[in-house]
């Protein structure tokens, strides 16, 4: 039997820290590095980038993080796997190869497409989120199906040192590297659900050593600023430790590992991904000596007939303005700042939002009966169609330090334009990926 | 009144407009209790007006875990939510401040 792999979990958002990366690339005796970067709006966001200019499209970070990690996986012998392609697999891959090239080493990079369907989806596809079809968002700027283990073994047998896809569904992102590794048929349901399980602990990187865990007193997180991300050993089985890198900041726990586990997970006895659908009822996690894990007991039952597909369109603009009060009565100072905003626009945009910050701005409403902040922030947000009319909120609330109640100070105003995401199914046969193989050897005469 | 924070601990997710709250005993002896009187119309009850739709609760015991999915409570979605917290991850601490 081969011994367990080693996955490292490298990022967990897109805009994720690079020095704990680093740190598991160094000490962490990877065999593999999985980045999880690709937000549901940002391959839409991507997309836009990519219809001005061919060339871009891939995640804006991408230089920055392997210009760093690819020189280490050469050096300690393991791969990296991410989705940092985003709308531009290709392109981060000639990215990639040009950083090689300027840094004198040997790669080779695998490219993963076929994510994008954009061409396929009709416009009276219905959607996931309730009643309505696709066309009923307007024209769909990006539509993105979420591959599996299908569409990227083929790029890791290549024996790529990178593999770099667009949308994939993150547990995929991970249990493609063991499934090769342990060499798992795609049909033993339990091995890729239990493989599913590691791949969704590790998605989001430092969730699962502490960070968006801790609470003083009560849940105590040694050392976060400088947070250790994770790494999994899975052995042929499916069964893993979960650990990491001696000496990091956070803590390995049961407690965090079971939040993690039903992160995000709308149906916790079928699980769905390309993949399986993963029942975690019979998951157990043990603690196993000082900062590991060990997690068991996934089951698979079969694999999803359809792919989920994420469309992005344009939403128009959001205005936003915020003014805060401070002192005695600066509750009821803001309450009038915002029935005065309220009043002026009211008639103007579609759906308006006034937020007292300090007390309702997060929950919608105050738990607390009692409250008497000692200062309150306005916040007023509103959709519009235009980018000027969006500007009108913020110039209100801003107007409010002349015309409003007295001693409203630190006026801020924003405009940002919005991108929705909607979702919807494709059969799985529709959707046919392709792998684009890119190398550089500084030693060979011609590439 | 015991309230949910001294039993439990609590991490919100997000998919679309859909909140999902797992709320997790710190003690095993301390699960039945849960299962108990955190039902789907407690939790209804303690976040009404921020949920606006249907709340799902799938029981967990050998995680001796409570998985709330909640419906229509983020403000039509992360993505057009005009919410500060668009993902809803402060919804934790709000079910926490429940009294049992």
């Amino acid at each position: 039997m081969k011994r367990s792999i080693r996955v490292g979990a490298g990022a967990g958002f897109q805009g994720d820290r690079l020095d704990p990366a680093l740190v598991l690339a160094e000490r962490g005796k990877l065999d593999v590095l999985a980045l999880e970067c690709l937000g549901e709006r940002t391959v839409a966001l991507a997309q836009l980038r990519r219809r001005e200019d061919p060339s871009q499209g891939y995640d804006p970070l991408l230089e920055r993080r392997m210009r760093r990690l690819v020189p280490l996986a050469k050096r300690y012998g393991f791969r990296i796997v991410t989705n940092m392609g985003a709308a531009n697999p290709v392109a981060a891959a000639d990215v990639v190869i040009a950083l090689a090239r300027e840094q004198g080493l040997r790669v080779k990079v695998a490219a993963v497409t076929g994510d994008d369907v954009l061409a396929q989806i009709r416009s009276d596809a219905p959607i996931m989120e309730g009643r309505g079809a696709i066309g009923d968002y307007g024209e769909p700027v990006s539509a993105n199906a979420y591959l599996g283990v299908e569409a990227l073994l083929p790029a890791l047998q290549t024996g790529a040192d990178v593999v770099i896809t667009g949308r994939v569904a993150d547990p995929s992102l991970f249990l493609a590297p063991i499934a090769d590794w342990h060499d798992w048929s795609l049909d033993d349901f339990d091995r890729i659900a239990r493989g599913t399980c590691v791949g969704h602990l590790l998605e989001c990187a430092g969730q699962l050593t502490g960070g968006y865990f801790a609470d003083p007193g009560r849940k105590d997180v040694p050392d976060l600023a400088w947070l250790g991300f994770p790494f999994a050993d899975v052995d042929a089985d499916g069964n893993a430790t979960l650990g990491k890198v001696e000496g990091t900041g956070g803590r390995i726990s049961v407690a965090n590992a079971k939040e993690q586990l039903l992160y995000e997970v709308t149906e916790p006895y079928g699980y769905r991904t390309p993949d399986v659908i993963v029942d975690f009822s019979g998951v157990t996690l043990r603690e196993a000596g000082p900062e590991r894990v060990t997690v068991a007991g996934a089951t698979g039952k079969g694999r999803p007939a359809q792919l989920k597909v994420s469309v992005g369109y344009l939403a128009g603009f959001v205005g936003e303005g915020e003014i805060g009060y401070a002192g005695p009565n600066a509750l009821n100072r803001a309450r009038l700042a915002g029935e005065i905003v309220r009043e002026r626009l009211e008639g103007q945009f579609g759906e308006m939002r006034i937020d007292l910050i300090g007390s309702t701005s997060l929950n919608g409403r105050s738990f607390d009966a009692n409250e008497n902040p000692y200062e309150v922030r306005v916040r007023v947000a509103a959709r519009a169609s235009t980018s000027e009319l969006a500007m009108l909120v913020g110039e209100e609330v801003e107007a409010l330090y002349t015309n409003g109640p007295a001693g409203g100070g630190g006026a801020r105003k924003y405009v940002t334009e919005q991108i929705g995401i909607v979702s919807t199914l494709i059969d799985r046969e529709r959707v046919e990926s392709r792998v684009s193989v890119r190398e550089w050897n500084p030693h060979a005469e011609t590439v | 009144m015991p309230k949910l924070y001294d039993l439990a601990h609590c991490r919100a997710g997000d998919k679309g407009d859909t909140s999902i709250l797992s709320v997790i005993a710190y003690r095993e002896e301390d699960y039945p209790l849960l299962v108990e009187r955190l039902t789907r119309e407690a939790v209804a009850k303690h976040l009404r007006g921020i949920v606006q739709g249907e709340i799902e609760r799938y029981e967990l015991p050998g995680l001796h875990a409570l998985q709330f999915v909640c419906s229509h409570a983020l403000g039509g979605g992360v993505t057009t939510s005009l919410a500060l917290d668009s993902h809803g991850k402060s919804l934790s601490y709000a079910l926490l401040a429940l009294e049992l």
